[in-house]
C-alpha cells in the first residue's frame, strides 16, 4: 500500500470523534460540517456558533502548522475547472443528500442510521468510480 | 455564551484531527478512493477512530431531551428514510469528492494553508448550496 499511515489516521480519527462527542454533549447538535457551513450562510439560527465552529476548523490546522515540526502535505489538482465543478457538486450533493463525510459518515454511522450508512456507501462508491474514470483518462495516476 | 465557546473548541479539535490524520491533503483522499491502484486505506482508520469514540458514548445521551448546557437536543428523525434525494445527492457529492479529493471539512480546514484552490472550491461549493436551496 502506497503512503499508508494508519497510526496518524487513527489518532486524527479519535480527535474527530472526541470533537463530535463534545459538540453533541454540549450543544445538543450533530457536527455535520456541510450543514454547519450551509447554515452559517443561509440561516440566522445559531449563526454565531456555526461561524465559530468553522473558524475553529481553520484555527486547528493553523496551530498545528505553528507548533509542529512536521511539514504539511498538501497536493491538489491544479485544474481550476475540475476544482470548480467538484466544489459545485459537493455543495449541491451534500445538501440534497443531507450530509457529508462527517454528518453521514461519522455521526450517522455512529447512530446506526440506515439512511446514513446507505448514503456513506453511495458517496464512497461514486467517488471511487470517479477516480477510476479519471485514472483511465490519465488525469490521476 | 458557553455554547459559542464549545462550538469554537469543537471546530478546533475537529480541524486538528483532520490535519493530523492527513485528510486535509486531497491527494491522500484520492489515494483512498483509488481502490484499483496504490490503495491507501488510511481514511478507514480516520472514520473508524471517530466512530469508535462517538458510537458507544452517543447512547448515554440518546434518551435525554437536553444537552449538559441545557440546550434542546436536535437529531434527524428520518434515519430509515431512503429516497431519491439521498441517493442522487450523495452520488453527486461522491463524484465531486473524487474529482478534487475535497469534502467540506478538509476544504474549510485547508484555508490554513493559504492556497487559492481552497477558496475557489469553497465559493463553488456555496453556489451548489444555493442552487439546491432555490432550485431543488
Amino acid at each position: 500500500m502506497h503512503n499508508f499511515t494508519p497510526q496518524s489516521a487513527f489518532i486524527g480519527g479519535l480527535l474527530i470523534g472526541f470533537s463530535v462527542l463534545l459538540f453533541f454533549y454540549t450543544t445538543g447538535r450533530l457536527a455535520g460540517v456541510s450543514g454547519i457551513f450551509s447554515n452559517a450562510f443561509t440561516s440566522h439560527n445559531k449563526r454565531t456558533s456555526n461561524w465559530l465552529f468553522l473558524i475553529g476548523l481553520v484555527l486547528g490546522p493553523l496551530l498545528f502548522i505553528i507548533f509542529s515540526p512536521n511539514e504539511i502535505q498538501f497536493s491538489v489538482t491544479n485544474s481550476f475547472i475540475l476544482i470548480t465543478i467538484a466544489g459545485f457538486l459537493v455543495g449541491l450533493g451534500t445538501r440534497m443528500g443531507g450530509g457529508c463525510t462527517s454528518g453521514h459518515g461519522v455521526c450517522g454511522v455512529s447512530r446506526f442510521s440506515i439512511r446514513s450508512i446507505v448514503g456513506t456507501l453511495t458517496f464512497i462508491i461514486a467517488g471511487a468510480i470517479t477516480v477510476f474514470v479519471l485514472q483511465i483518462y490519465g488525469i490521476y495516476l | 455564551m458557553s455554547e459559542k465557546i464549545f462550538s469554537l473548541l469543537c471546530g478546533l479539535i475537529f480541524g486538528l484531527g483532520l490535519v493530523i490524520s492527513g485528510m486535509t491533503n486531497p491527494e491522500k483522499v484520492i489515494g483512498f478512493l483509488s481502490f484499483t491502484h496504490n490503495w491507501d486505506a488510511s481514511l478507514i482508520f480516520v472514520m473508524g477512530g471517530a466512530i469508535l469514540v462517538f458510537a458507544p458514548t452517543f447512547y448515554f445521551l440518546k434518551e435525554k431531551q437536553k444537552s449538559i448546557l441545557g440546550i434542546d437536543v436536535s437529531l434527524p428523525k428520518n434515519t430509515l428514510q431512503i429516497d431519491t434525494r439521498l441517493i442522487f445527492g450523495t452520488s453527486l457529492f461522491g463524484v465531486g469528492w473524487g474529482l478534487a479529493g475535497f469534502c467540506p471539512g478538509p476544504a474549510i480546514s485547508s484555508l490554513a494553508f493559504f492556497e487559492p484552490v481552497s477558496i475557489i472550491f469553497l465559493i463553488s461549493m456555496l453556489v451548489g448550496i444555493y442552487v439546491n436551496k432555490y432550485f431543488f
